[in-house]
């Protein structure tokens, strides 16, 4: 039987990569489990508060949209909208040659990832440098991030201290420490050049009209403050409705993400700098990306626009830890790539088909998830639409059944079979002539054939 | 660009058309979102300063005890907000410090004085504002960050400090050094931000 596309990514996997995801996935995954049971009296209620919450931005957002469009040109910045990827990559080359600007920094966004934001804008002459240091190691690999959080789980330290070597960042050194400083030094020059810092956003409060990021090394805050120009790539479904609802999410987006009661910054940007601050940008630019997201919203896996991309569903699916990103072939890996990949895919749906089957469905992934995604059902829906659709990916790894529908569909079939399934009871199967297989019935107990007796019970009802 | 938005917000009209109901907002009680060990906390600065430790951050109680740490690492030139100077002269005495910061010598910096607007006590978190920060720079480029923080603008947990935020272009909650996990897992301290992230309290 030919095998699944992620089946021969786990199978070519080297072993000490599959080590490296297997441990750092695991180990992240106890830390969260433990810091959230530790700390609140009630984690799952706040999972599904925040379930509810992000439920309500989806299915509101004819009304929240405008909302916070309204709100964020109030705070004095300006707003604008791309349908598709290639819209999206316009609208900020367009920003870009406003000012005249060569040069931008570039925070870690996913969106950005997904509409190849780089290339594009290097194909056009820009030198687009990711400062945070995993992306960073990743662009000058010319790789892909593999994790949505940790994206060179992958790589080991020796590796990169080859590709600092080949870049021309100092000599080999796999320190991580000085791998690090390193990379310290040579972007903080990057980041007083740019002309453009460039962010995600992991929340936008309607109320306010503020602009959440949460980062760790302070790359972000850094493109904040040095650049003269901000571009934010907002997906559509970042809404959140008020600034309170940010204390259900961020309590638990850190925790699920890095077992981090929050991270290091928590930035809220409404606008421009403020008027007598030396340092920040002076102009402030959203774009809100739909990138078939409105598509997802009209399909019945709608659910998987709640994701705040913690990654948590990742750290402890059985096949992600086995397979790593790459095999995903997308930018969103695991559980959630697995539904979303495919949906944000539109015509090229059946290229990505195979994911939703890639699941043992064991609900580990609906389990954590911080805003309580059905993912197993929505793996199933996805399945179902493959068969529906006749996606010849959908069906590879999957025994025929045909042998199968034959016989249950036909009753003197069946019957044959129910027979001949009762007429093993008395099998001699002491008498084996084969020496393994009479050893091998030696050490095990068969169980009896039990079947049909629901249709001789059925009909005994029916009688009395 | 006008008729993206156009499409978009028709396409996400009709998606939402065959819902029969919409999912409602949840109401939910401040207590749901509360860390445990807060219930009952009464000494916010107490518990500001033990979760300050916890991520490695550094509470010093004094000018004196900011004089200490200066000398100790050998931080000799920085920058400091001039509004703080007349309260942490005696403390610069020995270190050449700046009021303006100076982005074409972004490496001379060894440490930056900036003023907090606010904390976290249940996170050990700091509050910057563009309204309190003399410059954004000087609060993150430099290997040391120390803010000063009054004591009593200490909020006890995170929806407090939500339901306080300020009319500001640019909050920052900081908790902690910068830091970084991304090779091998290992914990690096100062990846592109502060390397020490010290906190001043004051009355």
């Amino acid at each position: 039987m030919a095998k699944q596309l992620i089946d021969q990514a786990a199978a070519t996997l080297p072993a000490d990569k599959r080590v490296s995801v297997y441990q750092s996935t695991k180990a992240t995954h106890e830390k969260r489990t433990k810091l959230l049971f530790d700390q609140f009296n009630d984690p799952d209620l706040l999972r599904q508060r925040a379930g509810e919450i992000k439920q309500h931005v989806i299915e509101n957002l004819d009304t929240l949209l405008p909302a916070v469009e309204a709100k964020l040109k109030a705070n004095g910045a300006q707003v604008h909208w791309a349908s598709t990827g290639e819209a999206a990559c316009e609208a900020v080359l367009r920003i870009m040659q406003a000012h005249g600007a060569k040069k931008m920094v570039k925070a870690k966004t996913m969106v950005s990832e997904e509409i190849e934001l780089a290339h594009y804008l290097e194909k056009h002459g820009i030198e687009a440098l990711e400062t945070d240091l995993g992306e960073f190691i990743v662009q000058i690999d010319k790789d892909h991030p593999s994790h949505i959080v940790r994206p060179i789980i992958h790589k080991n330290r020796r590796e990169i201290a080859t590709s600092f070597e080949r870049e021309g960042l100092g000599a080999y050194n796999d320190d991580p420490e000085t791998i690090t400083r390193r990379a310290r030094q040579f972007l903080r020059h990057k980041y007083l050049e740019a002309d453009v810092g460039l962010t995600g956003a992991n929340f936008v409060s309607v109320e306010s009209g503020r602009i959440v990021l949460v980062t760790n090394e302070g790359n972000s805050r850094f493109s904040l403050a040095a650049p003269k120009v901000h571009i934010a790539l907002v997906g559509i479904e970042k809404l959140v409705p008020r600034d309170r609802d940010l204390g259900v999410l961020l309590n638990l987006l850190a925790r699920s993400a890095t077992a981090q009661q929050l991270t290091v910054y928590t930035e809220f940007i409404s606008g421009p700098k403020g008027a007598t601050q030396p340092d920040g940008p002076e102009e402030m630019h959203v774009i809100f990306v739909d990138n078939g997201r409105t598509e997802v919203l009209a399909s019945d896996c709608r659910e998987i626009l709640r994701c705040i991309r913690c990654g948590a569903c990742l750290n402890v699916c059985p096949v992600y830890r086995q397979a790593s990103g790459h095999a995903y072939r997308s930018v969103y890996p695991g559980p959630v790539g697995a539904v979303l990949s495919p949906l944000l895919a539109g015509k090229k749906f059946p290229e990505l088909a195979d994911l939703p089957k890639a699941s043992s469905l064991c609900g580990a992934c609906n389990e954590v998830c911080p805003v309580n995604i059905p993912i197993p059902d929505l793996l199933l829906r996805l399945r179902e639409k493959g068969k529906r659709e006749g996606a010849p990916l959908a069906s590879v790894g999957t025994p025929p059944m045909g042998a199968w529908a034959l016989m249950a569909s036909q009753p003197t079939a069946w019957k044959a079979a129910l027979f001949g399934g009762k007429a093993l009871n008395y099998l001699p199967t002491k008498l084996i002539p084969v020496p393994a297989l009479r050893a091998w019935e030696e050490k095990r107990a068969l169980p009896a054939w039990r079947g049909g007796e629901f249709r001789k019970w059925m009909k005994q009802r029916r009688k009395s | 660009m006008s008729n993206d938005r156009e499409a978009i917000l028709g396409r996400v009209r009709a998606a939402l058309a065959p819902l029969p109901q919409r999912a409602a907002l949840p109401d939910w009680e401040r207590e749901l979102v509360r860390m445990r060990q807060m219930q009952g906390a009464s000494d916010l600065t107490a518990t500001f300063c033990a979760r300050l430790k916890g991520v490695n951050g550094t509470p010093l109680q004094s000018a004196a005890e900011l004089a200490d740490l200066l000398a100790k690492n050998q931080w000799t030139r920085g920058y400091c907000d001039p509004a703080l100077l007349p309260l942490l002269g005696a403390a610069l005495a020995g270190v050449q410090v700046e009021t303006t910061f100076d982005r074409t010598r972004v490496d001379d910096y060894a440490f930056g004085i900036t003023r907090a607007s606010a904390a976290i006590a249940e996170t050990g978190t700091v509050v910057l504002t563009d309204g309190d920060t003399s410059s954004r720079l000087a609060a993150l480029a430099p290997w040391a960050h120390i803010v000063v923080l009054k004591r009593m603008d200490i909020f006890p947990d995170i929806p407090a400090a939500l339901a306080a935020l300020p009319a500001d272009p640019n909050i920052i909650w900081v908790t902690g050094p910068s830091k970084t996990a991304d090779v091998e897992g290992i914990l690096i301290e100062g990846v592109h931000g502060p390397g020490v992230q010290a906190v001043l309290l004051v009355d």
